[in-house]
């Protein structure tokens, strides 16, 4: 029973992480979405949703979504995202997300894949109408991987709607599939006898008994199957065919310890009380919360005065009405230490996380009700989903603490950045305004060189590349010839000439290294550009910074004032939830130990009469024997 | 008495067979309906940190400075990686140790964030050094040096991570 009750606590766990059958592209090229898949593939579901609604909120924002990276996988992303959520027990956004690939421009396998995946959140989330309306919807081509279960899903739903005949006709196709091997001719078993072919329906119940597996489900199914066909026949009064069957049922498996009971009664419907005793007197050891075990203690002692050994039926009711008085102080003990809060403390544990057997042990701390008793409670649908939802809101609760400290640190951060800039940035601004109006205005002669240079490629003007040198001595020349010219004056011929060749000399060297300086004059524009580019670059990286300085402190009040609203009306509904939640918790397991007590206190009734009853039966035999001597 | 014994015990017994009524002040409704308010308060808190995510994206680590580095597996790697390091510009910044989840969530090609931060703009210097276990068991250590060039936009880069060697991608 241990182990079923471990196999159930880790199912448990292990469900969600086993829902998504994600995987990565083979090339990935956004690493968001890598990041993404990294948490789902933990079974961390809540960061993987955030991220990947964080990084699909900005793929659809961009102007060009082709330039993104998330365009390469947006189709998975999509599909993903709803997968995430399903397996974060979100079906009704996970529901809306699944349509959404359904209805978009998809592929026939794809389309297929996502109605599969709706309409299994439908039937698990028992709504076997619109499971059924999900599947009709299926048509052409159905990715292989899923095709047997798509067909089991079907089968299953035919079932919940009533649909017997199809159920089996689906499930007869699959009776051979490996993947399935226990479980579709199990059901196909059912749903036979269901729909009226009752024999037909117990032979696959029969052959389901008989598989040879090593596989825990299989065996698990196999074992399910002889006890439900051992039931059924040991209610039909086929006593030898029932004990055939509960015999073939596991000793170690979790339906084990009924299954015993059952043998033994079908033995002592038969008056075998002697082989009735052997199941039982195994079953009399197991673990003493189990309803099986509690039914083989009162069975035992039965036999034994069946036997006509009174005295020591007398004696083992006694002892069992001993067990029975301590459980049910155990039990009261049990339901106080879930009226006061410890149940839901115990479960909310780290501890929990870390080892799956968690809920087991805590029956060992003190003041935690006996888990046992909750064994078949906490293993139901319905405990596991409130269960799980109880542990999602806590892990919720915790982040929007978390939140509203970062939020604080937000805060401080901004404050510190504004001390910071704010007496600085005037002083800044004032130095950058200076320089660049100085930039600007060496760009405009760096404009105007450019354009002179471009027009002397068309018209040459090679006084525009004299140096600075020959400017002046331009100039003086001029100053000499104004000088000479002046007042009439005839100016000797000697130093007109030399005048003369002078301004030659010059007009010579001007026109005759023009080439030279024009290559000169592009050769060192194109190192001023150079040294432009580098200027704008800083430039740009300065109203870069000078812009985010500014942006590191300002336009957050507002967004950080919504967000702490958000997560202070967010922490109060938690905290409103978790109450219900918890309460909703509490009342099933004191309802199920409450039950356990009920059925306690009456068998000690029984127990108490049915001992009495052995004495005065031992004390008569004794005195007949007497007499008889 | 006898017969009033086997009816009483075999009562028991059928109730045991029979599958366990519990939670009776309960109805599937009210599950139904708690579930459902669960789930919304799961969407609203996703919201929450999907704006937060954004804010603190844009407060804390601003495009311009913003460098990001994570960390994947190549496809196929079957060895065992520990633990590794980054270290920017001679100082370490990140240090992470595997759990076998995360370990198997690289292996499936999932890609870790192993750091962000903020750096100028320009050249910088990247070091990284992986410990972990070689398929064959034996120890496995490697440390390997990059360049990374800041420019305007965030610099995001993939270090991939091979039993022979590592690889630095510039995204």
């Amino acid at each position: 029973m241990y182990r079923l009750f471990v196999l159930l606590i880790i199912l448990m766990f292990s469900m969600s992480s086993a829902l998504a059958g994600t995987s990565a592209p083979k090339d990935l090229k956004d690493l968001y979405f890598g990041e993404a898949l990294y948490y789902a593939f933990q079974g961390d579901w809540f960061d993987a949703i955030a991220r990947l609604d964080t990084e699909l909120m900005q793929h659809h924002r961009v102007d060009e979504p082709e330039r993104d990276t998330l365009y390469y996988h947006i189709n998975q992303a999509e599909f993903d995202v709803g997968d995430f959520e399903l397996a974060y027990r979100m079906h009704q956004r996970a529901g809306r997300a699944i349509t959404a690939v359904i209805e978009g421009n998809v592929e026939e396998p794809v389309r297929n894949d996502a109605i599969f995946r709706l309409a299994r959140i439908y039937f698990q989330k028992d709504q076997p109408v619109n499971a059924l309306y999900a599947v009709e919807r299926i048509s052409g081509v159905v990715p292989s991987k899923i095709r047997d279960d798509l067909a089991f899903l079907r089968a299953q739903i035919f079932m919940a709607n009533g649909r017997f005949a199809e159920a089996v006709s689906i499930l007869e196709d699959l009776k051979d599939t490996k993947s399935l091997l226990g479980f579709s001719t199990y059901n196909l078993g059912i749903a036979l006898i269901k729909e009226g072919q009752e024999p037909e329906g117990r032979q696959y119940l029969d052959h389901t008994g008989q598989i040879n597996s090593n596989n825990a489900l299989t065996l698990a199914i196999k074992d399910k199957s002889n006890l439900v066909l051992g039931s059924k026949l040991l209610e039909e009064k086929k006593f030898e065919g029932a004990k055939e069957v509960l015999d073939r049922v596991r000793l170690v498996g979790p339906f084990s310890n009924r299954a015993l009971l059952g043998s033994g009664w079908a033995d002592a419907f038969q008056g075998r009380f002697e082989r009735a005793l052997v199941p039982w007197s195994t079953l009399v050891t197991r673990e003493v919360t189990d309803a099986s075990v509690q039914g083989a203690m009162l069975a035992v002692p039965y036999a034994y005065g069946k036997l006509d050994v009174y005295s020591k039926a007398a004696v083992i009711y006694g002892s069992a009405l001993e067990k029975l008085s301590t459980e049910i102080d155990k039990l009261d003990a049990s339901i106080k230490s879930i009226r006061e809060g410890h149940f839901l403390r115990a479960l909310v544990r780290e501890e929990l996380k870390q080892d799956a057997n968690w809920v087991v042990k805590l029956r060992r701390l003190p003041q935690t009700p006996e888990t046992y008793y909750l064994l078949e409670l906490m293993a139901s649908h319905d405990f596991q989903e409130s269960l799980k939802n109880y542990l999602d809101l806590e892990e919720l609760r915790k982040k929007l603490i978390a939140w509203e400290r970062d939020l604080d640190a937000f805060e401080e951060i901004i404050e510190q950045r504004r001390a910071y800039y704010q007496p600085l940035l005037p002083v800044i601004d004032r130095e950058f305004r200076r320089l660049d109006s100085q930039m600007r205005l060496r760009l405009e002669q760096r404009d105007r060189i450019e354009q002179r240079l471009k027009a002397m490629l068309v018209v040459p003007r090679p006084d525009y590349l004299a140096t600075s040198k020959e400017r002046i001595i331009s100039e003086q020349i001029a100053r000499l010839e104004r000088k000479l010219t002046k007042d009439g004056t005839v100016v000797p011929s000697g130093v007109d000439a030399r005048v003369k060749r002078l301004r030659g000399v010059l007009h010579w060297n001007i026109y005759t290294n023009y080439d030279r300086r024009f290559t000169e004059a592009y050769k060192h524009l194109y190192d001023l550009n150079q040294k432009v580019d580098k200027l704008k670059t800083q430039y740009n990286a300065f109203v870069n910074t000078r812009q985010a300085a500014t942006q590191s402190y300002e336009g957050y009040d507002d967004v950080i004032r919504r967000q702490r609203f958000f997560i202070q009306t967010t922490r109060e509904k938690v905290g409103e939830l978790m109450a219900r939640q918890g309460h909703m918790l509490e009342t099933m397991a004191v309802n199920e130990l409450t039950n356990r007590r009920e059925r306690l206190a009456e068998f000690q009734i029984k127990v108490r009469f049915a001992m009495a009853d052995s004495y005065d039966r031992a004390i008569r035999a004794q005195a007949q024997e007497k007499m008889e001597r | 008495m006898f017969y009033w014994l086997r009816r009483v015990i075999l009562g028991i017994s059928v109730l045991v067979l029979s599958v366990a009524a519990y939670a009776q002040e309960i109805s599937r409704e009210q599950i139904k309906g708690l579930d459902e308010q669960v789930q919304e308060i799961k969407s609203d808190v996703l919201s929450i940190a999907t704006e937060l995510n954004q804010l603190e994206e844009k407060l804390l680590y601003p495009s311009n400075t913003q460098v990001a580095v994570f960390v994947s597996l190549v496809s196929g790697e079957t060895f065992r990686l520990d633990s590794a390091e980054i270290q920017l510009d001679g100082k370490p910044v990140a240090h992470h140790i595997y759990t076998f989840k995360e370990l198997e969530a690289l292996q499936k090609g999932g890609v870790q964030r192993i750091y962000t931060g903020n750096i100028r703009s320009g050249e910088h210097d990247l070091q990284i050094s992986v410990i972990g276990k070689s398929f064959g068991g034996a120890d496995f250590n490697k440390t390997e040096r990059f360049k990374i060039d800041k420019g305007v936009g965030p610099e995001i880069v993939e270090v991939s991570l091979a039993a022979q060697n590592i690889t630095l991608k510039d995204r």
